[in-house]
């Protein structure tokens, strides 16, 4: 039972939480059965005779599991974690030198999506979208190498910075379309 | 969240927006970006021989506040030199606007936009001599 966990430290990784190997490519069905299997064994309706301390303890293991597994889960926030793990910070609030040429697309991104949206096209910007996913798609394949290498977790991180951007925008986009459809 | 009523100003009635040519020997361009917010900030300045800062554009995609920022610098930019614009921070933009702790990163951008156009102008004028 959940007892086995009860050894959980603040030393352990997210990734031991779940007991995957601390690595960009992850299977996530595993890591949706060991985050169901966890949530299942913490359930609140197995605690209703238990001991306050007990009750507690198994919803901080609930919260624990939720937040690793959102973690984990997006492509973005792993690679994000698993720099942290290794003492690399993304500085997404702080470092605002982008590379040119990128920060010129997502001017040339936005520049469509207000075009788009003041049409009210929403096949150009379910396009624009698809298009974005295409390019978060190919630097996710980047950062498999890049997070596998010491000497190339800086670059890892600036790939990091650039997926943060694209999910914000994608974002963005999704709730213009949304609101379209209204 | 509530903006003040000088963001809003700038965010309603954005000063200077557009751009300059590119291609100028005398303009500068500063592009910079915001990961966590996904905003884009373009400033642009035409600095003359003499090195004061005759017109400033920008064009920014993002909140308000990031809007507001660069709107109240290409106004302050005017008429300074590019010492008096690098030596900008971003505290004074924050407090000029009465941005939130939250919003703080919005004038940092602004900061760092100045500090990419100064950079590039810099590099222009640099190049200018070389050649």
């Amino acid at each position: 039972m959940w007892v086995r966990r009860k050894l959980y430290s603040v030393s352990q990784s997210y990734f031991d939480f779940f007991r995957l190997p601390a690595q960009y490519d992850i299977d996530l069905a595993l890591l949706d059965n060991a985050y169901r299997s966890i949530q299942a064994e913490v359930h609140p309706d197995k605690f209703v005779t238990a001991s306050p301390a007990e009750r507690l303890k198994s919803m901080q293991i609930a919260t624990l599991a939720n937040e690793a597994y959102q973690t984990l889960k997006h492509p973005t926030s792993r690679a994000r974690y698993l720099l942290h793990l290794n003492g690399v910070e993304t500085q997404e609030e702080s470092n605002t030198a982008m590379p040119t040429d990128f920060l010129i697309t997502q001017m040339e991104w936005r520049e469509a999506i207000e075009e788009a949206e003041n049409a009210k096209d929403v096949t150009a910007l379910d396009q624009q979208l698809m298009m974005m996913k295409k390019t978060a798609k190919s630097l996710q394949q980047v950062l498999a190498t890049t997070l596998s290498n010491t000497e190339t977790l800086p670059e890892a991180a600036k790939i990091v910075r650039k997926l943060s951007f694209i999910d914000k925008v994608s974002t963005d986009v999704g709730n213009i379309i949304a609101r379209l459809e209204d | 969240m509530a903006y003040s009523d000088k963001v809003l100003d700038h965010y309603e009635n954005p000063r200077n927006v557009g751009s300059l040519d590119k291609n100028d020997p005398n303009v500068g361009t500063g592009m910079v970006g915001a990961p966590a917010c996904g905003d884009v900030m373009k400033l642009m300045i035409k600095v003359s021989d003499a090195g004061i800062i005759e017109d400033a554009k920008f064009k920014t995609y993002g909140c308000g506040s990031a809007i507001a920022s660069s709107s109240l610098v290409t106004e302050w930019l005017k008429g300074r030199t590019i010492e008096e614009a690098y030596a900008i921070k971003n505290s004074e933009i924050a407090e000029e606007l009465a941005l939130p702790p939250v919003k703080i990163h919005c004038s940092v951008l602004a900061e760092d936009a100045i500090k990419a156009a100064v950079a590039d102008i810099k590099a222009k004028q640099a190049n200018k001599e070389a050649a």
